[in-house]
């Protein structure tokens, strides 16, 4: 290229003034003394260069995550975008929250108190039951207590990649959030962190594709991996044989198999049992009971002191490998 | 590149963060699969109309920084953004030429390379196919190129004066 005669040509047209009544479209001011040598290497050059570029990200992504730290850099650098795309949510929400009538709010404080009462008489029940298991444990050999600490999160109002499942929570490494930490609602485990910035953390739902987890039927413990099925908000259970006892509203709880979910959580209710000819396992579809695209509020769990129960376990049955993402 | 090539260059770097706002913006449930492809319909019209300034190497970075945003593969939207980048900077000035209705389906096909690009790379990285309505987009921003080409405008000829 010639970047001496190029300069020459272009200094002299390039301010805005000579070309103002031009028709509309997309024609610049410029576009009488058009470029005609560009600075450094060519288009077709830089797209070559960049389609590897993002090919090669792409598999370096996706199979041997060695770009954690890239990407959290970049987080870092637009928290204010997502920032800013969750406070329109935020401010609706805080304005209801104020215009909220004083017998509504009377409402609500009672229905609260009472369902606090509840809870606590639950609770009293609860804690006889708990000494009992233990002293039955004790009979067995096999003592196991799990202290949880938890901490609420606010899911940010941002909307992900829609082909995935997963959500932002604004707890990040500031707090204490590490990756494969275990998120719960109210009413059972929604997923794991995958990614936790300083300010922010993202989680993977347990119905996205790349999620599995092993569970456990309430009723009779049998135990499976319960894999996403993606969009469609389900979980289907691997591996079931064709004879085993599983039933349509069996509550499947987390089994701790993973040392990764605390023991004793729900999950999902099986929703359809069914046996195909052509599969020689039974296909059995299971519905979170988290509210997955309902809930505001999460819990973050860190369970302390959670290996002894895993020795104990390990030693009456192989474990099934523990699931994660890949 | 001169102090007024720089001018303004603050204006494409805020459409930008504009149009990724806007993509992760909450939207009304049920509406989430028809959101216009911002990001992809404003870096067209800066490749179109400042074809010397804005190129592939920010579709490239777009494309990254949109990946990030969004948590979805890194360099997942930056394959398909560089290409769409390459090819409206390649055919500017014809395509500037074109009256605004075949403008429109100019960038319409390129909304459509970008989508298949993307969809490409969902199936090779084996993670769930979408469903049809996953084409939705483009047919919305091709009937939105002539409202945002307008405004857009508007902001590139402030930009040169002051």
């Amino acid at each position: 290229m010639r970047p001496a005669a190029e300069t020459a040509l272009r200094r002299p047209g390039h301010p805005s003034t000579p070309t103002r009544s031009m028709p509309s479209g997309i024609l610049p001011r410029n576009a009488t003394i058009k470029p005609l040598f560009v600075h450094g290497p060519s288009p077709t050059f830089r797209v070559i260069l960049a389609e590897f570029l993002a090919i090669g990200l792409i598999v370096a992504d996706h199979r041997y995550h060695y770009l954690d730290t890239v990407r959290s850099v970049i987080e870092v650098a637009i928290y204010p975008l997502q920032f800013a795309a969750n406070l329109p949510a935020q401010l609706a929400r805080e304005a209801q929250e104020r215009l909220v009538g004083e017998a509504q709010l009377r409402l609500s404080n009672d229905s609260l108190r009472h369902e606090n009462l509840v809870l606590k008489g639950r609770l009293q029940q609860f804690e006889s039951l708990r000494a009992e298991n233990m002293r039955l444990r004790d009979l067995l050999g096999s003592s196991f207590e799990v202290g949880e600490r938890v901490l609420i999160a606010e899911i940010l109002a941002v909307d992900l990649d829609p082909y995935s499942q997963q959500v932002m929570i604004n707890k990040g490494t500031n707090s204490g959030v590490f990756i494969g930490q275990p998120v719960l609602d109210a009413e059972a485990v929604m997923g794991q962190v995958i990614r936790a910035n300083p300010f922010s953390s993202t989680v993977l739902l347990i119905t996205d594709a790349n999620h599995s987890l092993p569970v456990e039927v309430n009723r009779n413990g049998l135990r499976t991996i319960a894999a996403g099925k993606g969009p469609s908000q389900e979980l289907e259970l691997l591996y079931i044989p064709k004879n085993a006892d599983i039933r349509v509203g069996d509550l499947l709880v987390t089994s701790g198999m993973d040392e990764r979910f605390p023991s004793g959580y729900p999950v999902a209710r099986v929703k359809t049992v069914r046996q195909d000819p052509d599969n020689p396992f039974t296909t059995v579809i299971a519905e979170p009971t988290a509210r997955l695209d309902r809930s505001r509020e999460v819990l973050l769990v860190w369970s302390m002191d959670a290996k002894p129960s895993q020795a104990a376990l390990a030693a009456d049955t192989p474990a099934p490998a523990p699931a994660e993402r890949p | 590149m001169g102090a007024t090539e720089r001018r303004g260059q603050w204006m494409i770097w805020l459409s930008l963060a504009l149009a990724m706002f806007l993509t992760i913006v909450p939207m009304p449930a049920g509406l989430e699969d028809y959101r216009p492809q911002w990001v992809t319909l404003t870096l067209i019209f800066w490749c179109l109309t400042l074809p010397e300034r804005v190129g592939v190497f920010w579709g490239f970075g777009t494309g990254l920084t949109l990946d990030v945003l969004s948590a979805s593969l890194l360099g997942q939207q930056a394959l398909g953004l560089s290409l769409v980048a390459y090819v409206a900077v390649k055919l500017h000035a014809r395509v500037r030429l074109f009256p605004l209705w075949q403008q429109s389906f100019f960038v319409w096909v390129l909304l459509l390379a970008e989508r298949l690009l993307t969809l490409w790379i969902l199936g090779a990285t084996g993670q769930p196919m979408p469903a049809l309505n996953y084409w939705a987009p483009t047919l919305i921003g091709l009937l939105l190129w002539p409202w945002l080409s307008a405004v857009l405008i508007q902001v590139e000829r402030r930009m040169g004066e002051s």
